[in-house]
């Protein structure tokens, strides 16, 4: 880039040759040789003359998270890990991709859904669509037969995302899965429990869950006289009462037309309006042991990114501010030339642990400072003033309240972590 | 199969699972329906009979495709990345915990970017490393790339939201398609950690930050001894000046001063004379400047050296690298930092200090020596930075600047010391923060732990259960022992008509006898007092 810099400026100059030659009627040879470096000068740049125009924007269907974002973010997360920790789960993490042929088998259907790398000479890679698939391998790679682990992390789906629903090519997945041979719907029952924990903590009002088994619907298509070759199709039907009718639902069953896709699937595989989604598959690590060896699982994938979407809203229709530093203390000055003094007492409150910042500034007013407090929720400012320095104090002043206090400049890291514990935490 | 009873709806979290358990039912099928084919061969049935079951059976296993559907795992993550297990995730969340406690304790906001950019807004910005970027392929959208760093998508976030100032940090995984030595621990998935603090103020305080910053996170870390290299980049280009090399030669000069970390004087005077063409002299002057190490003192002498001090640039870096060491004087943190005129650093945006954090504690010697390990910082550190002002601004349609200056923590240098560091240790990382199991010491009490552990739970006490209606009290003692559960309360029979429950503690096998009615009171009373 400094080449590119440096490229531009020797184009400036080479134009500026070209431009003189020209005004001054040199000869056709000397134009053309000057003309001819310049253009060689302007094709290392590339195209554009070089110029950088940048299209400033993300991939289709990812986003930044801004300061604000990720304060919520870290929030949901603290409450959801908290949940799986009070239950005695450990955590993994996979790569971002995984080969290929793991993710569709060896023979699988390619789906368009999946982002592919480009082949670069190496192996065949893709980008992970699901934490499933990657527990599964971790679990057969390992030979694991007993674990009690959360995973959060982001997934890639090459869908077309209605953005105004929210939905990303990239976004988080939040699972929770026991794996291993016990005693009957124990670990189910405690999945179910985890459930109405998060949800209860991330107090997102009332909710319900939804039970059901895939053997009580297989029998009950099989006593209600539904072909065993169709019990899938007809399941994905059933799936729809949550947002059709039944006479809707009853049409597509008897007439096998399928109404304008209503794909329910959401971002987590489940359906608009819900939050989390779960059950047992006792067959999918056997498909990755080399020895078709099966460990049962039973699990939960929350739906964070709905979650996300709720808790910003709230955020925006709140009149309490979200804030994105977690400072407690700026330490400010009230005359010039106390940037010494401000430093000094940073560092020492830096070294206890408090939490401070300071203007980069060497002669900030005072209103700038608190100004910044105010935009930035920090609730105590220690005041520097050549007196009360004079005085060996640090006047201390509430943000919200004006309130001040002094404070004595040598016991100060003690009296600010009463103040501290005792009001702010 | 997994997140809807019959998820066959495309792009579902598990099409491709519920194909999968569709094949195994559709195996299952087939089998059944050989059986019925076979039944009626013996049994000599119509040919009508047969050719109908036949035509089912072939059309049972066409739905299957190839192979029968057999699926053959190649079990293995990509080359160059690794899973990380429970117990590498506890170590990297205590790593985690402690250097964003440090950034939080400085005021800094965090934000995330897409693990993908487009690739156009990656391209040109990494010079020769830019083979490195893996890209996806082309789909019929947009042309993309993972991400190389932290840096240029921050630049990007920077100029896309017309932010002129911003302290942030940023913890994420990079991707770089480079020859790992698997010996030496690099990846081509692998965690940087960036701090940076964007905007225009009074010069040097934002940089000495940085520098408390390292500072207290390395000592926090407990890594052992350390020190911080710093330089400047205009002190070094008006260096090389005063010692006669050519312009056009600063950047390859500079990168081969750089391997004095590595590499003896004698070597690198060599590579300079030998294949950079300098003459033997100017190199001989080099030599003298970049054997000089100090502290401010140095920064005082140099303002006073004949040469450089007809140095425009290097008296404006001598002169700020003054003010630094005033300031990082009132951050208490001279006592590891040292003005060291060899160090050069890789990276080509930085325009004003430059730093390298160094641990003193010996690192296995590596078989190859190229210095850029995945922090872009040489072996042995595990820190780097600086003042890079020029590098928005080209991200910026108007090219506004906006300064900035920054470190990178080499976090997985970091990971690999912290998991050295527990293999040899006597304690045990534990990999769940369970406090308490619920046991049972006789059969049929399985109601009782359940409700136990349900008010335990409720209460937020960190509580396992084990999933067996009848546990011997061996077993949930040995899992306690294994996972390093601390404490264990045990129900039995006679002590439920007591109304009490036995706490013990399974290290030292004490026992107490806790009142049921006020067991969450008591145990809170208890994992407060001794296990926090």
């Amino acid at each position: 880039m400094a080449d590119k810099a440096q490229l531009q400026e020797a184009i400036k100059t080479q134009g500026e040759v070209v431009r003189k030659l020209k005004s001054e009627k040199a000869s056709k040879e000397q134009i053309d040789e000057e003309v001819a470096k310049l253009l060689q000068l302007k094709a290392q740049l590339g195209g554009d003359e070089g110029k950088h125009v940048f299209v400033l924007k993300t991939a289709k269907g990812t986003r930044d998270y801004n300061p604000k974002q990720m304060a919520i973010r870290e929030k949901v997360f603290n409450i959801i890990i908290s949940c799986f920790k009070r239950h005695g789960a450990e955590t993994i993490d996979t790569p971002v991709f995984e080969l290929k042929e793991t993710l569709t088998g060896k023979y699988g259907e390619d789906s368009k859904l999946i982002y592919d790398l480009k082949d670069q000479g190496g192996e065949l890679l893709s980008l992970r669509y699901d934490l499933t698939v990657p527990f599964a391998r971790y679990l057969a790679m390992n030979k694991i037969t007993n674990i009690k682990r959360y995973h959060i992390a982001k997934v890639y789906r090459r869908d077309n995302p209605a953005m105004t629903r929210g939905r990303y090519r990239e976004f988080y997945q939040c699972d929770f899965d026991i794996a291993g041979q016990y005693d009957a719907m124990i670990p189910d029952a405690e999945c179910l429990k985890i459930v109405y924990e998060i949800l209860n903590e991330l107090d997102l009002g009332d909710f319900h869950i939804k039970v059901n088994d895939r053997r009580i619907l297989d029998g009950m298509f099989a006593v209600c006289g539904v072909p065993g070759e169709k019990f899938r199709t007809i399941c994905s039907t059933v799936d729809k009462l949550d947002k059709m009718a039944w006479e809707d639902v009853k049409k597509e069953m008897v007439n096998e037309k399928a109404p304008a896709e209503q794909n329910g699937a959401d971002e987590a595989g489940v359906s608009v309006g819900s939050v989390a989604g779960g059950g047992r598959y006792d067959g999918l690590v056997g498909m990755f042991d080399p020895k078709g060896r099966k460990v049962p699982c039973v699990g939960v994938s929350i739906g964070i990114e709905r979650i996300f979407s709720i808790m910003e809203q709230k955020a925006e229709t709140s009149s309490e501010k979200v804030r994105t530093t977690e400072t407690q203390v700026l330490v400010a000055s009230a005359q010039k030339n106390l940037l010494e003094e401000r430093l000094k007492l940073t560092s020492e409150l830096w070294n206890a642990g408090i939490k401070v910042e300071v203007l980069y500034k060497k002669n900030p007013k005072l209103l700038s400072q608190l100004q910044h407090c105010e935009e930035t929720g920090i609730p105590l400012v220690a005041i520097l003033g050549e007196q009360e320095l004079k005085d060996g104090v640090v006047k201390l002043r509430n943000v919200a309240s004006r309130e001040e206090v002094r404070l004595i400049v040598s016991q100060i890291v003690y009296n600010l972590s009463c103040i501290l514990t005792k009001h702010f935490d | 199969v997994r997140r809807s009873s019959c998820s066959s709806v495309p792009g579902s979290s598990s099409a491709v699972w519920s194909t999968m358990a569709d094949k195994a039912q559709l195996q299952e099928a087939i089998k059944t329906q050989g059986e019925v084919v076979r039944k009626l061969k013996s049994e000599k049935a119509s040919k009508e009979q047969i050719d109908e079951e036949v035509a089912k059976l072939l059309q049972l296993k066409a739905q299957l495709g190839g192979d029968e559907g057999k699926h053959v795992f190649v079990l293995k993550t990509a080359k160059g990345t690794r899973d990380y297990n429970p117990k590498q995730m506890a170590i990297r969340e205590k790593v985690f915990n402690i250097i964003i406690s440090c950034f939080k304790r400085h005021g800094a906001e965090t934000i995330d970017t897409p693990v993908f950019e487009l690739k156009e807004t990656l391209t040109g910005k990494y010079g020769e490393d830019s083979k490195l970027i893996y890209d996806l392929k082309d789909q019929g959208g947009e042309l993309l790339s993972l991400r190389y760093d932290l840096t240029v998508p921050f630049a990007r976030y920077l100029a896309m939201n017309k932010i002129t100032n911003i302290k942030r940090y940023h913890i994420a995984k990079v991707y770089r398609r480079d020859n790992p030595a698997m010996t030496r621990g690099r990846y081509r998935e692998f965690y940087q950690c960036d701090f940076d603090i964007a905007g225009q103020y009074d010069a040097m305080i934002p940089d000495a930050e940085c520098l408390k910053i390292v500072y207290e996170i390395l000592n926090e870390l407990d890594l052992g001894d350390f020190h911080i290299k710093v330089n400047d980049r205009r002190i070094l280009d008006g260096m090389f000046a005063v010692c006669g090399v050519p312009g056009e030669k600063f950047r390859t000069i500079c990168s081969t001063v750089d391997k004095l970390d590595k590499m003896a004087w004698e070597d690198v005077k060599k590579e300079m004379v030998n294949e950079k063409g300098l003459s033997e002299d100017v190199a001989d002057r080099i030599g003298e400047y970049v054997s000089m190490q100090g502290g401010q003192d140095l920064a005082e002498r140099l303002l006073q050296d004949p040469k450089l001090s007809q140095n425009k640039q290097a008296c404006a870096g001598l002169t700020d690298m003054k003010l630094l060491f005033s300031y990082l004087e009132l951050f208490q943190v001279t006592d590891k930092v040292v003005f060291d005129l060899s160090l050069a650093r890789g990276l080509d945006y930085y325009t004003g200090v430059i730093y390298e954090a160094i641990l003193s504690q010996t690192i296995p010697a590596p078989a190859e020596q190229n210095g850029a390990d995945e922090a872009g910082v040489s072996v042995g550190s595990v820190a780097g930075g600086g003042r890079y002002d020029g590098l928005v601004g080209m991200f910026d349609p108007k090219g506004r600047k906006v300064p900035c200056v920054g470190v990178s923590i080499g976090i997985e240098r970091i990971f690999s010391i912290m998991e050295q560091k527990a293999e040899t240790s006597s304690e045990k990382v534990r990999t769940t923060e369970t406090q308490v199991l619920v046991a049972s010491a006789q059969k049929n009490l399985l109601e009782e732990r359940l409700k136990l552990t349900s008010e335990l739970w409720n209460a937020g006490i960190k509580v396992e259960v084990l999933y067996k209606k009848n546990p011997k009290l061996l077993s949930q003692l040995q899992h306690c022992e294994e996972t390093g559960i601390p404490l264990v309360a045990i129900l039995g029979e006679q002590e439920l008509k007591d109304g009490v429950v036995k706490l013990r503690n399974v290290a030292s096998r004490e026992e107490v006898r806790l009142i049921v009615s006020q067991i969450v009171y008591n145990l809170s009373c208890i994992l407060t007092k001794h296990f926090d």
